[in-house]
């Protein structure tokens, strides 16, 4: 395999006086490091590694890091300090990490956490009478919102590691933040799934049929069919099939896949890399999580195929450090795959040579954002780079890279099985095939749930049971924090891209998320501005500083709701102004689309009447 | 035979606030603009330096483009129509201006910036409302000033996170990499590994920092001195460029002087030598002339 | 170089070559403002070699670090041009047209094979191998040098078998491809230059040239002795003998900056008449007969220096000058008057125009050009001339105009002051970053960086003798001793121990090194003397006067 280039080895360290790593803390940089040459890539592991050793990163394991890998300790400071997951000040060793974030926030979340507070005290801090072993902090949405409220335990110098948590009660949280024990485990299989079960499925086909750990249970489900054809049909046939396919991406952006993969191959810069973006963190989300939790090896086949179309020899599949499940059953099928000889140097004996690195990330939504990305698998903090140049052109390692989505990658296998004129007559014109949707909230039965696009909005919330409990509607979150709030006239909007945008509105990464009428629309906007400021990467001006006083002024303007809309009519200025500055003038997608679900929910509802409440 | 110029540049045409504008292949939007006497707004931008395009003042509005566009790093391409004046550019210059103003201490501002933040109307204090009882007070990035050596002091309270210095003290000039941005969003800020006083952190003191600072935020020990003293009075202040008393490399010093007495020392940027960079000595040592 | 004591190439150079030999300079630290533009060749992908005998922070950034002994230069050199040439790499074209004496060098440099120079230099024969193949492949390739080549008993034979190197190679007069001797201090280049050395005129024209003789006596109505004068150790010898009585020292510190300072103590306090004309009391003055108090020629006065890459550059008067001290222009008419010689009351600018008359390489560098262009770099003859940033490029014209570029044979030849089982350590001697010379100037502001002197040891050496970091020692030479603190540095190899000579009020480092003196170019060897560490003990007991030893300027 082409080894990422070194980092720049030739740099006059000046190291932190006198710290020093603990004997724990070298072994587990050292072994996250292996032998590698210095090379800054490796930074975000090596990192991983020593929080997961001893729960923070010490001033003694920057040391260490710094010197293994030639970093600056200013720049390895910078890039710990960019990750939620990561402590730079002494943190206990276990932390839960209780999600707080619109989905759990609606099944009870922040009384969860205001009970947590009066047991343990302020998140972040020692957790009350526990000699310092644990502590909690809140979180933004952990992708299990279909199981809300969730939470994760970080688990620092145990075997156990970390592990997600899920339908928790107090009695749960206060388990986990105690012990370390895990009572409610997140489970994984989506409605439709259940038996009987939908025979339309495709992306979902396998889930909770085949079992994700056994290749060759993949394999009898029809694993591998899709990599066979593509061998046949030639890096050339490939790309045909998938243009032809009219396959648009299912990260947010809708660009043709086809033609992204044809920019990479036809690219002569070399070498060639391959991202899969698996970062999901949209609010709202966890549609890849259920993919690569119950179907992992089809998106190592994707991925295969991809790279093998592309002249790709590197793969990186860049996954969110909030997924444990998802991270252990991806390792386990990257190396059960790998050692069949259908990763590395000749697959399938056909003397292709392709290998994926699975990466974790530590907790920054702002990775998602592809060039954010490449700087986060490159070992500097994951701030977004200026477009132009595209990735296709200059992207991970500054050479041409295909990055897709968890989903856009399990596409492909049918994309290939079927033929991509079949899989174009699927769908609409517009929006070829099928489309997982994120269903939570107020809703009966919420769930991963697949269907062809063109279906409308209507029938997605019918298919998850309509909503919870018998109550009314009041709003639906089409497409994430990043989306808009559509209102329940609006719910024969056909769901395609075409149709979305027709709408003002955007599928997003296929969130919908539902409020009933008891829902106060004013906490969640609130709660949907705070995740922007905390998620900002702090880079450009609009969005660092817009985002806050988006923030103040929301809570200025519920505070005000009693005295009627008039008396915030100021604030309502400030947040228009803002939101046409975030999105003309930011750097990338989280600034630009910062201010959008707010100022659908301020324009479509009565947000500020004194009876909003 | 016909001589044939070794280094061939095309030629772009485009169109800048409705006039056809040629520049060479390469050129940026910035520059652009200025060859034809448009004077666009820049903070984060220095000749010397790579552009990160991060402050967002010099945006534009290109035709076609969903976004404005930074003119400091953005090439100029065949057949783009470029406003910069439009209605939409005054808003983000004028927005960017206030939400600065609105969070950072700007009172040792370099005089350009803050003549455009006049020139855009901004109103930093409009996001001054925090309601009666402290709903949504206004955040800030006030905090104390690190005095922790005897050469320059950091008043990140007039941080405006231009990531200037972080680019001089790495590999646009000095290669010490002392500072990084470090945090995220609205705490991300410029630090040492852990925030660790500068005598214990990979600093030299050659000062590149403060010299490519817009705000006064990096500041000689001694001009801060005067200014807390009161003295400080660039009125009466000569600038004379002269060579560093040194090494044999020969690096141009320009010598702020007020009442016979050095107070500081730069560099110009557009000198091939030092491309306005130097080292402590040069920098700071020049108090030997003045222990009279 | 080739008859013009000058850098061949500008700094801008190094951005855009591809091969980088830094060699006895710790640029990092001397001269940071250069390490700039060499830093941009290595992110623009150039390879590095870096030769020094310490692993200093110069060398963390080469690929390649070659830790030769202290002295071996020659020898090294030798090596590589021996394996240019049996490796069939020499450049023959270049040579056969440009330059003069090949065979004698190549038959000189037969005996440096890479197991000999191995032996003399402690380099391993893989590394010269490699610097040798790749210099001679480069595209274009710069070798840098500082004070590491200069201050030996063999100064110029050091320059010339770096310079034959050049020419085996033909890395020389193209643009990034040249030699850059970095100087030491801000007008080391100038002065010379200007004539203030004992056998130039302005404008590196030779004073034993009868021609230019007639020239400068026409110019200044008098006799100048047709032979040249004598450099500074040679001046030094004259006083041991009695013949040089008188001494004007202009703007140096001889007492502290000479090696072997008992010595230079004994002369200068044994001369009839000194007369010291500086912008301090130095230590030199304070036992002058007569002080003439000048203003500081960079920021209290008017006139030029010149840099390292040949560039003339205007220094400007921004304050004016405390109490009595005058311009060095006023006191030198000053006293010519009183000599006899009334020169009117020149200005800078009046001087300068003198030395465009008589000097062709600065003929068309006008103070308004020098303003306008940011400085000229020589040779700029005429008011059209753009300044020359390469040097001898007429070396690559076909045929060569002007003089064929002669090798030099040169050979090994260790440092005068042997170790010895009294002296087992070898003593090498620098700067460091926020320092300068005798610490006169930069004694004057407080950094940060500033400790005070110490004697650096390997970790190596600091555990044979049971010496740890801070102790303080007595380090003992054949000319005498100082007591100093440690500092314990990791790169240095054993046997290798390290001081500066920054702070002589402290630490008299000088009473430590050897006069052995280049009888070319007049440079003492403050690079290598031998001498022993000597743990004082008990340390606690010291510790009153230990501080005070040890301690920096406050």
């Amino acid at each position: 395999m082409p080894a990422p280039p070194e980092g720049n080895p030739d740099v006059d360290l000046h190291l932190i006086p006198g710290a020093v790593a603990s004997i724990g803390e070298q072994d587990a940089i050292d072994a996250a490091i292996g032998s590698a040459p210095a090379a800054r890539h490796l930074l975000l592991p090596a990192l991983h590694a020593a929080q997961a050793r001893v729960g923070w990163i010490s001033p003694g394991a920057l040391n260490h890091i710094c010197t293994r890998l030639l970093v600056p300790p200013a720049e390895g400071f910078g890039v710990a300090s960019f990750y939620a997951m990561f402590a730079t000040k002494r943190r206990a060793p276990r932390t839960v990490h209780v999600c707080d974030d619109i989905a759990c926030r609606i099944k009870g979340a922040e009384g969860l956490c205001r009970s947590l507070e009066q047991k343990f005290g302020a998140p972040g801090q020692d957790a009350n009478g526990l000699n310092g072993a644990a502590t909690w902090v809140r979180s933004p949405c952990l992708g299990l919102c279909e199981q809300a409220p969730a939470a994760l335990v970080q688990r620092a110098g145990e075997s156990r590691g970390d592990e997600a948590m899920a339908h928790v009660t107090l009695e749960d949280v206060v388990g986990a933040v105690e012990t370390g024990d895990v009572r409610a485990a997140q489970q994984t299989i989506a409605p439709q799934t259940a038996e009987p079960r939908d025979s339309g499925l495709r992306l979902l086909r396998r889930v909770g049929k085949a079992d994700p750990s056994s290749l060759d249970d993949y394999r009898a489900h029809g694993g591998y069919v899709a990599l066979r054809k593509a061998l046949a049909l030639g890096p050339e046939g490939v790309l045909r099939e998938v243009n032809d396919s009219k396959l648009l991406g299912r990260g947010g952006a809708a660009f043709p896949t086809g033609r992204k993969w044809e920019g990479v191959a036809r690219n002569p810069a070399r070498p060639h890399y391959l991202v899969c973006n698996a970062d999901e963190s949209e609010p709202g989300t966890f549609k890849d999580r259920v993919i690569m939790e119950e179907d992992p090896f089809a998106l190592v086949e994707a991925m295969t195929i991809a790279g093998y179309a592309t002249g790709c020899e590197q793969g990186y599949l860049y996954i969110r450090g909030e997924y444990p499940k998802a991270t252990a059953r991806l390792q386990h099928a990257i190396t059960q795959t790998r050692a069949r000889g259908w990763l590395g140097d000749n697959i399938m004996g056909e003397g292709v040579r392709f290998d994926i690195e699975l990466r974790r990330g530590a907790g920054a939504y702002i990775c998602g954002e592809e060039t954010s990305l490449f700087n986060s698998l490159e070992g500097l903090r994951g701030e977004p780079r200026n477009k132009p140049p595209f990735p296709v052109n200059v992207g991970l390692f500054g050479k041409p890279t295909v990055v897709n989505n968890v989903e856009t990658f399990a596409n492909v296998l049918d994309v290939l099985a079927y033929g991509g004129p079949a899989f174009a007559a699927s769908g609409t014109p517009g929006s070829a095939g099928t489309k997982l949707f994120c269903v939570s909230g107020c809703v009966t039965r919420p769930g991963l749930y697949e269907a062809p696009f063109g279906i409308t909005l209507r029938d997605v919330i019918a298919l998850a049971g309509g909503v919870a409990d018998g109550r009314a509607l009041k709003a639906v979150l089409l497409g994430g924090a990043a989306g808009v709030f559509v209102t329940p006239e609006e719910l024969d909007m056909p769901l395609t891209f075409e149709g979305t945008r027709a709408a003002n509105a955007t599928l997003g990464s296929g969130v919908i998320m539902l409020f009933d009428d008891r829902v106060d629309l004013g906490d969640i906007l609130i709660r949907i501005a705070a995740f922007f400021r905390d998620e900002s990467c702090g880079q450009c001006v609009p969005c660092r500083i817009g985002t806050i006083r988006q923030e103040e002024a929301l809570h200025r303007l519920v505070a005000a709701r009693t005295k009627g809309a008039a008396a915030g009519a100021r604030d309502v200025g400030l947040i228009n102004d803002l939101a046409l500055v975030m999105r003309d003038a930011s750097i990338c997608g989280l600034g630009q689309t910062a201010a959008s679900a707010v100022q659908s929910a301020l324009q479509k509802f009565p947000v500020l009447s004194p009876e909003a409440r | 035979m016909e001589a044939v110029p070794l280094n061939f540049v095309r030629a772009v045409d485009l169109k800048i606030d409705g006039k056809d504008v040629r520049v060479p292949e390469g050129t940026t939007l910035l520059q652009a603009c200025k060859s034809v006497g448009i004077d666009t707004p820049t903070l984060c931008y220095l000749e010397n330096l790579t552009p990160v395009n991060v402050c967002r003042v010099c945006v534009v509005e290109v035709e076609n483009s969903r976004v404005l566009v930074p003119a400091c790093s953005r090439v100029a391409e065949p057949g783009m129509v470029v406003q910069t004046d439009s209605e939409r550019v005054r808003h983000s210059r004028k927005l960017v201006f206030e939400l600065l103003g609105s969070s950072v201490d700007l009172s040792t501002a370099e005089p350009t910036f803050l003549a455009d933040l006049e020139r855009y109307a901004a109103e930093p204090d409009r996001f001054d409302t925090g309601d009666a009882h402290g709903h949504g007070a206004k955040a800030t990035v006030k905090q104390p000033v690190k005095i922790d050596n005897d050469l320059y002091v950091r008043d990140y309270s007039k941080c405006v996170l231009c990531y200037k210095c972080v680019e001089a003290c790495g590999t646009d000039a000095q290669n010490t990499f002392a500072i990084a941005v470090a945090g995220r969003g609205f705490n991300a800020s410029i630090a040492t590994e852990f925030d660790t006083p500068l005598p214990d952190s990979a600093c030299v003191y050659c000062g590149n920092c403060i010299g490519v600072c817009p705000t006064g935020a990096l500041m000689f020990k001694s001009e801060h001195d005067m200014r807390e003293a009161g003295t400080w009075d660039e009125s009466k202040q000569t600038v004379t460029d002269t060579i560093c008393p040194y090494c044999g490399v020969g690096c141009t010093l320009q010598l702020h002087v007020q009442d016979n007495s050095i107070v500081r020392v730069t560099s110009p940027h557009d000198h091939d030598v030092t491309e306005g960079h130097l080292c402590i000595k040069g920098r700071f040592g020049w108090q030997f002339v003045q222990n009279r | 170089m080739f008859g013009a004591g000058g850098g061949t190439s500008a700094y801008r150079e190094i951005e855009e070559t591809d091969l980088i030999v830094l060699w006895g300079s710790n640029a990092r630290e001397t001269h940071p403002i250069f390490f700039h533009h060499l830093l941009k060749g290595k992110q623009d992908g150039a390879r590095m070699f870096a030769i020094d005998p310490r692993r200093t922070s110069s060398v963390a950034w080469a690929d390649v670090w070659m830790g030769l002994e202290v002295g071996s230069d020659v020898a090294l050199a030798n090596t590589i041009g021996r394996e240019i040439i049996a490796a069939g790499l020499c450049n023959t074209a270049f040579v056969e047209r440009a330059t003069t004496g090949f065979e004698e060098y190549k038959a000189a440099v037969e005996i440096y094979t890479l197991e000999h120079g191995e032996k003399l230099t402690g380099v391993k024969a893989e590394d010269i191998r490699d610097l040798a193949h790749s210099y001679a492949r480069a595209d274009r390739a710069q070798i840098c040098w500082t004070l590491g080549i200069t201050e030996h008993h063999n100064a110029v034979d050091n320059v010339f078998a770096i310079i034959n190197l050049s020419l085996l190679t033909g890395h020389v007069g193209r643009w990034g491809s040249g030699l850059v001797p970095l100087r030491g201090q801000n007008n080391v280049q100038g002065g010379g230059d200007m004539g203030a050395i004992p056998n130039k005129f302005v404008g590196g024209q030779d004073v034993e040239d009868p021609v230019l003789r007639a020239m400068f006596e026409k110019e200044y109505a008098g006799t100048i002795p047709d032979k040249k004068g004598w450099h500074l150790s040679q001046m030094f010898e004259a006083m041991e003998h009695g013949e040089l009585k008188t001494v004007f020292v202009l703007g140096e510190n001889p007492m502290q900056s000479e090696a072997d300072a008992k010595r230079t103590r004994r002369l200068l306090e044994g001369l009839e008449h000194l007369v010291v004309q500086d912008i301090f009391l130095t230590k030199t003055a304070e036992v002058a007969h007569v002080v003439l108090p000048a203003a500081a020629s960079w920021c209290e006065s008017e006139g030029t220096v010149t840099s390292s890459e040949r560039r003339v550059q205007r220094v400007r008067k921004a304050l004016e000058p405390p109490g009595q001290a005058k311009d060095d222009i006023d006191i030198l008419t000053a006293l010519a008057k009183r000599l006899g010689r009334d020169w009117g009351a020149p200005t800078a600018a009046d001087v300068w125009e003198e030395v465009r008359r008589l000097s062709p390489w600065h003929g068309g560098m006008s103070y308004g050009r020098l303003e306008q262009l940011n400085g000229l770099q020589w040779p700029c003859p005429t008011d059209d001339h753009p300044g020359s940033p390469t040097l001898h490029t007429r070396l690559w014209d076909e045929p060569v105009s002007g003089s064929r570029a002669p090798f030099q044979v040169v050979h090994h030849s260790p440092p005068v002051d042997l170790l010895s089982e009294e002296f087992p350590l070898r003593l090498t001697t620098g700067r460091r970053l926020e320092s300068f010379n005798t610490g006169v100037m930069t004694g004057g502001y407080t950094s940060p960086l500033r400790h005070g002197e110490r004697i650096e040891l390997s970790p190596e050496d600091a555990e044979r003798l049971h010496i740890t970091a801070g102790e303080v020692v007595r380090i003992v030479s054949r000319r005498g001793s100082v007591e100093a603190q440690v500092k314990i540095d990791p790169g240095l190899r054993p046997g290798l121990t390290f001081m500066t000579l920054h702070f002589p009020d402290e630490v008299e480092t000088n009473i430590l090194t050897i006069d052995a003196v280049d009888p070319k170019s007049g440079t003492a060897e403050f690079k290598a003397a031998a001498v022993r560490v000597e743990k004082i003990v008990p340390v606690q007991a010291r510790e009153p006067v230990g501080a005070g030893a040890a301690g920096g300027k406050p």
